[in-house]
């Protein structure tokens, strides 16, 4: 094996990708085939840095160097002054917001710095294609250790006591759902990788199954040993062509390495692993909904019991576990249940990767240890929010969670104290509002999204959702009253109490916990009909300012339905009967003179 | 009610495609996959083929076409337009850009211009969340758009 002096390190997840990053590689290889030093610096694609806001990123390697917002065309100046000549290129050094000082170190960047990555251990620091990469990680250690010195037994009692909890939303032990699993009696089992990552803004199992795929075929692989199943299967989204690709190429090494296949280890072992492709329905995240998808029906939920541990995919005992909760099962085995029940809160072991996502400085995937604080996450890793503007609320745990105002800042996050607070921790998304979001409309945009996504198995779901937003409708048009209100909030607890699966159990929290937080802002759509934020269309009034207003006509012209009369030279006015809002003589006018009130 | 007759070239592909999974029934989302990256979309035609080769009910494939999202029996236009309409994406105005679409195109999501050209739709989360709001115009991904943005984004496909 070469020994390369320098490595070079492109981010190769969707988001750089989508920023030129292949190029880059590409411009970073040809200039050092140019310049000769193909045996001493190494450029590899690797998976997601998680810090998507200023990609594309390189990381180099061993000084530790981080450049953000990486052009190709840069490749040559990276390769003369840093590769070289061994100076770092300033210009391109994310730059501490604060002191307005170049960071040169990512260690000392304020995104990294709370950090603790466990489950994305090997994401932007591997390449995800190359088995031995993963392996030079302690890759498949951790699957020799069990099948060699260590009965199912005993590694399911590793992972009891881990405390690892499921990572998809329902934070059911892991350990747990193994044992009751291998206690079913069956001819075969099936252990099922949840891949369908389907909450809106959560991008964490795919930047896994980028970044490094090995560690889930291995987690996968373990827990077949465990529950006493020869087969796998990965239901993942057909919408992430790379991260399908990865996996395809990381089943094809691990099967050539014999770490999948027959008598794996020289065991008496075996394991493989399956594909099947989602097709876009956020219900299949659900376990019985998911199992019927891929024996290829609609993706509908059934009534548990019986749960799949006992009777799922095609009749046999099947053990679910999502993305992330996999790719933390090697690093547990490898240094121990204890290590890993020393990091978190007390019911909640280990940490979480949280998609950062809105209204906020840092935009990315970020892992933090259970019960670091939403005010660490936002203003620490995620830098604040955008613009200088105030922070207002933070989404968390996607359409089924609620959100969470500034009183809840100071809360230490894990699943308990997520769901206390009238959300929950769901796979992760976190999305933040500032000043400018209107609570109201937040929460039909939930409801948007169930009412579309609602399998309509079941009525309380299917109807009552829909009702839900159609009264939302009417108060984000200014037409509710504030009988609407009360039926909101009883509709929201029948469909609660009475739908059938976890989709419709949960598809209210956003309606509820906006009316626990923003009780004003509906008040306001209702009672004074005003939308506070100004972003519900129907309630804005646009005004001519008679100060400002020079009559140039050009609101007028452009008007498309004529609300604008006024002589030219002379003050123009909005003819509010007629507006129909467009926004068009805001846009046109130059002197400032148009606003919304 | 399938009036579009598609070649017997087609046909035969399809039938391939079904056999290629043992013509069994549990394969029906996999065949399904395959065919609609083969034809472009899966007009009620294409159904009954598959339906006949699956050995299952015309009624069967329809329940599961019309039930996910990523399957549709509209033909797509030569240049599929998607707006990402993630949480993330609709914070940062995502809703704007898309009404802007619908504006200049003149169709509603789900449709295709009648020229062919262009086709609308909705997508939840590409997962590059950092670069929102995201559209996606084919397989290239266009970032922090803007509602003045789009007429640049049409036109750079208008000769194309």
């Amino acid at each position: 094996m070469t020994q390369y002096k320098m490595h070079l390190l492109v981010c190769g997840g969707t988001s750089c990708g989508a920023s030129e990053s292949e190029q880059l590689f590409q411009n970073l290889k040809n200039e050092i085939i140019e310049k000769g030093l193909e045996n001493e610096v190494q450029v590899i694609t690797t998976g997601c840095f998680g810090f998507c806001e200023k990609g594309p990123i390189i990381k180099v390697l061993p000084d530790n160097t981080f450049y953000t917002q990486v052009k190709p065309g840069d490749a040559t100046e990276i390769i003369a002054e840093h590769v070289i000549k061994g100076r770092r290129v300033n210009r391109l050094l994310y730059i501490n917001p604060e002191t307005k000082e170049a960071v040169s170190d990512s260690k000392h960047m304020g995104f990294y710095r709370k950090q603790l990555r466990i489950a994305l251990r090997n994401c932007g620091f591997i390449d995800p294609e190359n088995i031995e990469e993963y392996i030079a990680r302690d890759g498949y250690a951790a699957i020799a250790k069990c099948l060699t010195e260590m009965t199912p037994a005993q590694v399911i009692e590793e992972m009891k006591k881990s405390g690892l909890r499921g990572r998809g939303g329902g934070g059911f032990p892991t350990g747990l759902k193994w044992e009751i699993t291998s206690k079913s009696q069956a001819d075969q089992k099936y252990v099922v990788c949840n891949a369908d990552e389907g909450d809106p803004g959560a991008f964490m199992d795919r930047s896994i199954l980028e970044g490094d795929p090995h560690s889930v075929i291995e987690a996968m692989a373990i827990c077949g040993y465990c529950i006493g199943a020869t087969k796998g299967v990965v239901y993942i989204r057909a919408e992430y062509p790379l991260a399908v690709e990865r996996l395809k190429i990381a089943m094809k090494q691990a099967s050539e390495y014999g770490l999948l296949g027959t008598h794996i280890f020289g065991t008496e072992f075996s394991f493989e692993i399956d594909i099947r492709y989602g097709a876009g329905a956020f219900v299949c995240g659900e376990e019985t909904a998911l199992i019927h998808s891929m024996e290829g029906f609609r993706g509908e939920p059934t009534i548990k019991p019986p749960f799949p541990s006992v009777s799922g995919y095609l009749g046999k005992p099947t053990n679910v576990n999502n993305v992330e909760t996999f790719a933390n099962v090697p690093v547990i085995i490898n240094k121990g249940a204890d290590w890993f029940a020393s990091i978190g809160s007390e019911k909640s072991k280990g940490t979480k990767v949280f998609a950062l996502a809105g209204k906020i400085n840092n935009v990315g995937l970020i892992e933090v240890p259970m019960g670091t604080t939403l005010r660490d996450i936002i203003f620490e890793i995620g830098g604040g929010i955008k613009d200088g503007k105030k922070f207002k609320a933070v989404q968390t745990g996607g359409p089924s969670g609620g959100c969470l105002t500034e009183k809840h800042l100071d809360i230490a996050i894990d699943f308990d104290s997520l769901t206390a607070a009238g959300s929950m921790m769901g796979s992760g998304g976190m999305i933040v509002m500032d000043e400018d979001d209107c609570m109201v409309s937040i929460a039909k945009f939930y409801l948007d999204f169930t009412v579309e996504e609602s399998c309509g198995k079941c009525a309380p779901c299917r109807i009552g959702n829909k009702r839900l937003n159609e009264m939302l409708e009417k108060i984000c048009a200014g037409k509710g009253t504030m009988e609407d209100l009360d039926l909101l909030r009883n509709l929201s607890y029948v469909i609660k109490d009475t739908s059938l699966c976890g989709l419709g159990q949960t598809s209210p929290n956003p309606v509820l916990s906006t009316m626990e937080n923003f009780y004003h802002e509906y008040l306001a759509h209702i009672v004074d009909k005003k939308c506070p934020s100004g972003q519900c269309k129907a309630l804005l009034q646009y005004v001519i300012d008679e100060e400002n207003c020079v009559g140039c006509t050009a609101c007028a012209r452009n008007c498309p339905v004529n609300a604008i009369a006024g002589e030219r030279k002379g003050m123009h006015i909005i003819d509010q009967s007629t507006c129909i809002k467009c926004g068009a003589c805001l846009e046109k006018c130059k002197f400032n003179a148009v606003f919304i009130k | 009610m399938a009036n579009i007759k598609i070649s017997e070239q087609k046909v035969q592909q399809i039938e391939a495609i079904c056999k290629d999974f043992n013509n069994e029934k549990g394969e029906l989302i996999n065949v399904l996959h395959k065919t609609q990256s083969l034809v472009g979309y899966l007009p009620a035609e294409i159904q009954e083929i598959i339906a006949k080769n699956l050995n299952c009910s015309v009624a069967h494939v329809y329940g599961v076409v019309t039930f996910y999202s990523y399957f549709t029996m509209i033909p797509k236009g030569e240049f599929p337009i998607s707006i990402c309409m993630g949480t993330a994406c609709y914070v940062r105005g995502a809703e704007k850009v898309l009404d802007e679409f619908k504006r200049i195109l003149n169709v509603p999501v789900g449709q295709t211009t009648p020229d062919g050209k262009f086709s609308l739709s909705c997508l939840r989360c590409v997962g590059a969340c950092g670069l929102a709001p995201v559209v996606m115009v084919g397989d290239k991904v266009y970032g922090r758009v803007s509602p003045d943005g789009v007429k640049d984004i049409i036109k750079e496909y208008k000769q194309a």
